[in-house]
């Protein structure tokens, strides 16, 4: 088995290294080939490629075997209850402090696996048609290998600093592959967002396991969850505060989840990271790599079982971000925006879950939503194609009969994502509903709350994006309709693979992820007090409570049909009632105003004035430039007497000097 | 080979091939050609002689090894030897001057005397890391200047002048300060033998306090720590490309290597109360030289501040007295050594095309040269500090150490994680990224053989020792070990003796 689990996390980076150097080698010799023929028009991606292609289908071959590998590992360990480690190297040794490169395989692993693996592999299958006319087809395909890899690591880790490797490096390949298309400057300032704003995050992680390793003395998993119950109560002084321990570490590392996860606050870059190519989106920013803030906290479940209070800020702070992406999601009308922000909103679901202390419930919405919302974004993108690149809805409408296989899998990504009974997020979605109202506290009460009036907004923002975009008359010109194409099959066979997981994905695990033989299956894999039985609570909950979730969906359904299919004009005449309202989610809450006036632009205008000031005018001007202006005077009038370097024979002679009177210094004194 | 005076080959042979390029006749293409070879195999010797020093030290034993000793002047010595704190920096330097040599190829202007200039600043330069005696050391280690001085006074760009000399004003200050101290050690002590003087520390807890200062001020400019910085941004930015390289990558681990050799182990009681200075200084220079680093128009000024940014580390890493702390600041030394030396090469690439180093006059580089903008994305993640890179692991140290030391220290520095990614990406951005519109950039041709060659290694390495640091950890683990050591018993010791005298 040790070797089944090294071929899943290594081969992509092989693919990644042989598909990018290679593939670049041999598109370069094209390039200056071509450079002879005055190879003008190089505008994006509709200009033919005529590169190699065997990079686009080696990476996806070598997925393919591990997304088929990882589902051998996920029946071995998950469901027959194994568990592995696999010691591959030394890495950071210093004093008492050792960090190896290691693989801890259990049932979170095990589920991480399966899930990236698949859909990096379908989202690879389904680039080899979507990017068919990219003239950078190598690049793409060694980012996302290496994405993958990235995010292997991460989930395979042993110690937290292996984790913060995977972490960043899933930063890395987000960055790169949002700013894939380097030409746009759009594209630039989100990839730069992206990675600043998850940076901000980082610090709290990174502060997290400075922490964590002064308080155990490790940052082995293994030790520091043996030891945390012994740290339950203590103190630690923190920035001149003697704080509850766990309580100040688990929120330094949440804070890492909250931007990994684009969690409020520091939510603002998902949406802008919609710039990069759609399969992207798909993979990283909403299946895997949003997704591994909730991992993290799941992950340190030992940690957060004992600090109440850092609990109550991850439920807190998810149903709020599940509540304002949805609010959001409401008015979008770029097509990916509004998926982008319903993915926002499903993280806050997940983190609702860990909060109240369901962790199987979380990675069990992490899991269906993986499958859900990876096929909503791939048929998105699907839509994109054969619209010629456009992403605006209101430049939609009535492409149902032209595109039905492609509807028919956003059909089924609708209906998994609002809830519909029997779908893979009726299942989970639902759970954490239930779950957040059997937590029984204030704080849960209120995310209850939250949640269903976002499992609302959730219906009518999925129903207005299913209308906007394929029912009603057309809004698109001519010239575009008459183009709009039903994608290869290369594009449509994920569709239908993932829209089987959508579907089924729920029903035929939910016995192992929240039911029956949910305590078999997790394992030690995570931790729950013995005091937290929310997961058998949640399924003793009111009628009421049960049935909120339908009834939201129903509304939502209801509403969204009312403003664009029987009514369109009702929601413009909304709009313009409650202007400051639709102004205000339009601009999402004005989040990125408010960064940029009081954050950006003020971190600039110090920086310059550090510079021109502090630099400048004081130290220099104080220091040596007033010094120094003085001898250029006196060289300058000693050069004018006589030409050649003068000042270098008379800083040899200061040498000189100094070391003559050294000498005799030194020489005279014995 | 025990009786092979190695360091003492490696020290000198540079000094060798430079007697060897000054007997080159005549100044034609030929005699051009001769002294440049000449010069790139004495480095590269030089370099492979360094390896066996690598060889032959043992990682074992924490003191000093392959000594020579033989009389010198008065009570002088002419002493060598090194241990796990200089091997490193003995290699670095070696292992750096035949890239630089490389990367000066197409200099026209006196190439005699910028090869002499590079190769006697090569023998200084490691005679430094390998000086065990005070007056020897102080000879290499102001020695440099000279040389230092003529590659950016004569070599350098238009505002050379001025550079060259606010280089050498504030080096100067801070070195006469080192002289009087150390002329005040060997009064007090009697012997300017290193190892003698490193063994029996209990040099007078007052007289530690000024000999702290004097020696602090030395390194302090050499670091640089803010706010004697100034000088660095325009040294760098007027010297030629080697000049800077040299200058990142080894003069400025001159101050790092001061401090642990001598600071910390001679004054441990006045490195003890000087160190919420040294922290307060490392954190300022940490946010402030990343913000100014932010608003850069020059490319070299950018690099420059961000090394400024990156000693802070350093700094900050050396004083927290515990082992993560020095650990991470000579990893980061070394690492730092690579990559900034690596990101000037790559200013060098394209200031040798376009001779402007203004980040304006640059913007979709990639388009004509994708080689070059997958190697400058390399040194850019490892100057942000990703993990994966050499970078991140002497980062990361240094701060694991800062939080035992001090929260608020941490907390602080952490600050400079985000703010590295910002300066560092928008750079890469507004050079790298976009679409080519400058007609002057039309014509960019991709990196040469003869930049990859010096490129790639760095690249190589840069990765390598991101992934697998232990060749790296473990050379110097031992050393600095028995040094945190011997500096904490110090301390315990005197906090005793004071205990006593109270009760």
């Amino acid at each position: 088995m040790e070797t089944l689990f090294l071929l899943i996390v290594f081969l992509p980076l092989i693919g990644a290294i042989i598909a990018g150097v290679g593939g670049t080698l041999a598109l370069k010799a094209i390039g200056s080939a071509a450079d002879h023929h005055e190879h003008a028009g190089d505008d994006g991606h509709h200009h033919a490629y005529d590169g190699p292609r065997w990079p686009a289908l080696l990476t996806t071959g070598l997925l393919l075997f591990c997304a088929v590998l990882s589902w051998i590992a996920f029946f071995d360990v998950a469901i027959g209850e194994q568990q592995y480690k696999v010691e591959v190297a030394t890495w950071v040794h210093s004093g008492g402090l050792a960090a190896d490169w290691a693989l801890r395989i259990d049932t979170l692993t095990a589920v991480m696996l399966v899930v990236v693996n698949t859909v990096s592999s379908l989202v690879h299958l389904y680039s080899i048609g979507y990017m068919s006319h990219d003239p950078h087809q190598p690049r793409f395909f060694a980012f996302l290998s290496l994405f993958t890899f990235a995010m292997l690591m991460l989930v395979t880790s042993d110690n937290l600093l292996q984790m913060f490797f995977g972490w960043e490096g899933v930063g890395l390949a987000s960055y790169l592959l949002i700013g894939f298309w380097y030409k746009r400057p759009s594209a630039n300032a989100a990839a730069i967002k992206a990675f600043v704003v998850n940076r901000v995050g980082d610090f709290g992680f990174a502060l997290g396991i400075f922490g964590i390793y002064w308080t155990f003395g490790s940052i082995e998993f293994d030790t520091i969850f043996n030891a945390a119950p012994t740290q339950a109560g203590k103190t630690i002084e923190f920035l001149g505060y003697n704080l509850d321990t766990m309580t100040v570490l688990c929120l330094l590392l949440f804070m890492g989840a909250m931007g990994k996860s684009a969690q409020f606050l520091l939510h603002t870059w998902l949406p802008d990271a919609m710039e990069g190519p759609t399969p992207v989106s798909a993979l990283i920013h909403a299946a895997t790599m949003v997704t591994a803030g909730v991992f993290l906290v799941a992950r340190m479940s030992p940690f957060f079982e004992l600090s109440s209070t850092a609990a109550m800020t991850v439920t807190l702070i998810g149903a709020i971000t599940a509540f304002f992406a949805a609010t959001v999601g409401l008015v979008q009308n770029d097509i990916k925006r509004v998926i982008a922000y319903s993915t926002c909103s499903q993280l806050g679901y997940m983190f609702v879950a860990m909060g109240v202390g369901a962790y199987g419930v979380g990675i069990f919405h992490l899991f269906t939503h993986a499958f859900f919302k990876a096929l909503l974004f791939l048929g998105s993108g699907s839509v994109i194609h054969a619209m010629s690149d456009e992403q605006d809805m209101r430049e939609m409408g009535g492409l149902y009969p032209h595109l039905k296989k492609t509807w028919a899998m956003m059909l089924i990504g609708t209906l998994a994502l609002t809830g519909f009974p029997l779908t893979a997020g009726y299942f989970s979605k639902d759970a954490i509903i239930e779950g957040a109202f059997a937590a029984d506290t204030a704080i849960g009460t209120f995310a209850f709350t939250l949640l269903v009036v976002a499992a609302f907004c959730t219906s009518f923002y999925s129903w207005r994006l299913m209308f906007m975009t394929f029912h009603g008359r057309p809004r698109a010109t001519k010239e575009v309709m008459s183009h709009v194409h039903e994608s290869p099959n290369v594009m449509l066979v994920p569709l239908y693979l993932l829209a089987a997981g959508a579907l089924l994905a729920g029903y035929v695990f939910k016995e192992y992820f929240v039911g029956h033989d949910e305590a078999l299956f997790w394992g030690e894999a995570l931790y729950r007090a013995p005091g937290n039985t929310i997961v058998e609570a949640l399924h003793h909950v009111p009628a009421m409570v049960k049935y909120s979730p339908f009834i939201a969906m129903v509304l939502g359904f209801g509403l969204a049909w009312l403003f664009y299919i029987k009514n369109p004009k009702l929601p413009v005449a909304l709009a313009e009632m409650h202007m400051p309202i639709y102004k205000f989610l339009l601009n999402k809450w004005y989040f990125d105003e408010i960064y940029d006036y009081f954050l950006v632009r003020p971190t600039m205008w110090i920086g310059r004035f550090l510079w021109k000031k502090g630099d400048g005018w004081t130290i220099d001007g104080l220091g040596p430039d007033g010094v120094s202006a003085r001898v250029i005077d006196v060289t300058n009038r000693i050069v004018r007497l006589q030409s050649g370097y003068v000042y270098h024979y008379a800083f040899a002679m200061l040498i000189g000097v100094a070391a003559i009177v050294t000498w005799f210094m030194f020489a005279g004194a014995h | 080979m025990a009786g092979f005076p190695i360091l003492t080959a490696v020290t000198f042979l540079p000094l060798v091939g430079a007697l060897f390029v000054l007997a080159v006749r005549g100044d034609d293409a030929i005699a051009v050609r001769n002294i440049r070879w000449a010069a790139l195999w004495t480095t590269i010797v030089t370099f492979g002689l360094s390896l066996a020093i690598w060889i032959l030290f043992d990682p074992g034993n924490p003191g000093f090894q392959m000594e020579e000793r033989y009389g010198w002047i008065g009570s002088s010595n002419y002493h060598m030897g090194v241990d796990g704190i200089s091997v490193p920096f003995v290699i670095l330097t070696a292992f750096l001057m035949p890239i630089c040599i490389l990367a000066s190829w197409k200099i026209e202007k006196r190439v005699k005397e910028y090869m002499i200039a590079f190769l006697v600043l090569e023998t200084l330069m490691i005679g430094v890391f390998c000086a065990l005696d005070l007056f020897l050391f102080y000879i290499f280690f102001e020695g440099g200047l000279i040389p230092m001085f003529l590659i950016i006074g004569i070599w350098g760009g238009q505002r050379r002048v001025y550079a060259s000399f606010k280089f050498f004003l504030y080096t100067l200050l801070g070195s006469v300060l080192m002289l009087l101290a150390i002329m005040a050690i060997f009064w007090q002590a009697g012997t300017t033998n290193i190892p003698e003087l490193l063994k029996n520390s209990n040099l007078p807890e007052d007289m530690q306090f000024w000999l702290w200062l004097a020696f602090f001020a030395s390194f302090a400019v050499k670091m640089p720590m803010w706010p004697v910085h100034t000088w660095l941004p325009d040294a760098h930015v007027e010297a030629p490309t080697a000049g800077s390289v040299i200058l990142a990558a080894i003069l400025l681990k001159m101050g790092g290597y001061g401090f642990l050799r001598f600071s910390l182990p001679m004054f441990p009681l006045a490195s003890e109360l000087f160190a919420p200075l040294v922290f307060a200084l490392s954190v300022v220079a940490i946010i402030y030289t990343s913000l100014v680093a932010l608003m850069q128009e020059d490319m070299k000024k950018l690099i420059a501040y961000s090394s400024v940014a990156h000693m802070g580390f350093v700094t900050m890493g050396i004083f927290t007295l515990n082992q993560q702390g020095i650990d991470g600041a000579m990893f980061q030394m070394i690492s730092h050594g690579l990559i900034s030396g690596a990101l000037f090469l790559c200013v060098g690439v394209v200031y040798d095309r376009m001779h402007t180093r203004e980040i304006a006059a640059y913007g979709g580089l990639v388009n004509r040269m994708p080689g070059y903008a997958m190697i400058f994305m390399v040194f850019t993640m490892a100057n942000v500090g990703l993990p994966g890179t050499s970078g991140f692991v002497g980062e990361f140290l240094t701060l694991v150490g800062a939080f035992k030391a001090n929260t608020w220290v941490a907390f602080f520095a952490t600050t400079g994680v985000i703010l590295s990614a910002g300066y560092a990406l928008w750079l890469y951005r507004r050079t790298i990224f976009g679409e080519l519109e400058k007609d002057s950039l039309k014509a960019m041709m991709d990196i040469t053989p003869r930049e990859a060659a010096c490129l790639l290694p760095l690249v190589a390495l840069t990765i390598f020792y991101g992934v697998y640091p232990s060749p790296i950890l473990d050379m110097f683990a031992l050393s600095v070990d028995s040094l945190v050591s011997q500096v904490t018993a110090a301390i315990d010791a005197n906090g005793a003796a004071k205990a006593a005298v109270l009760n």
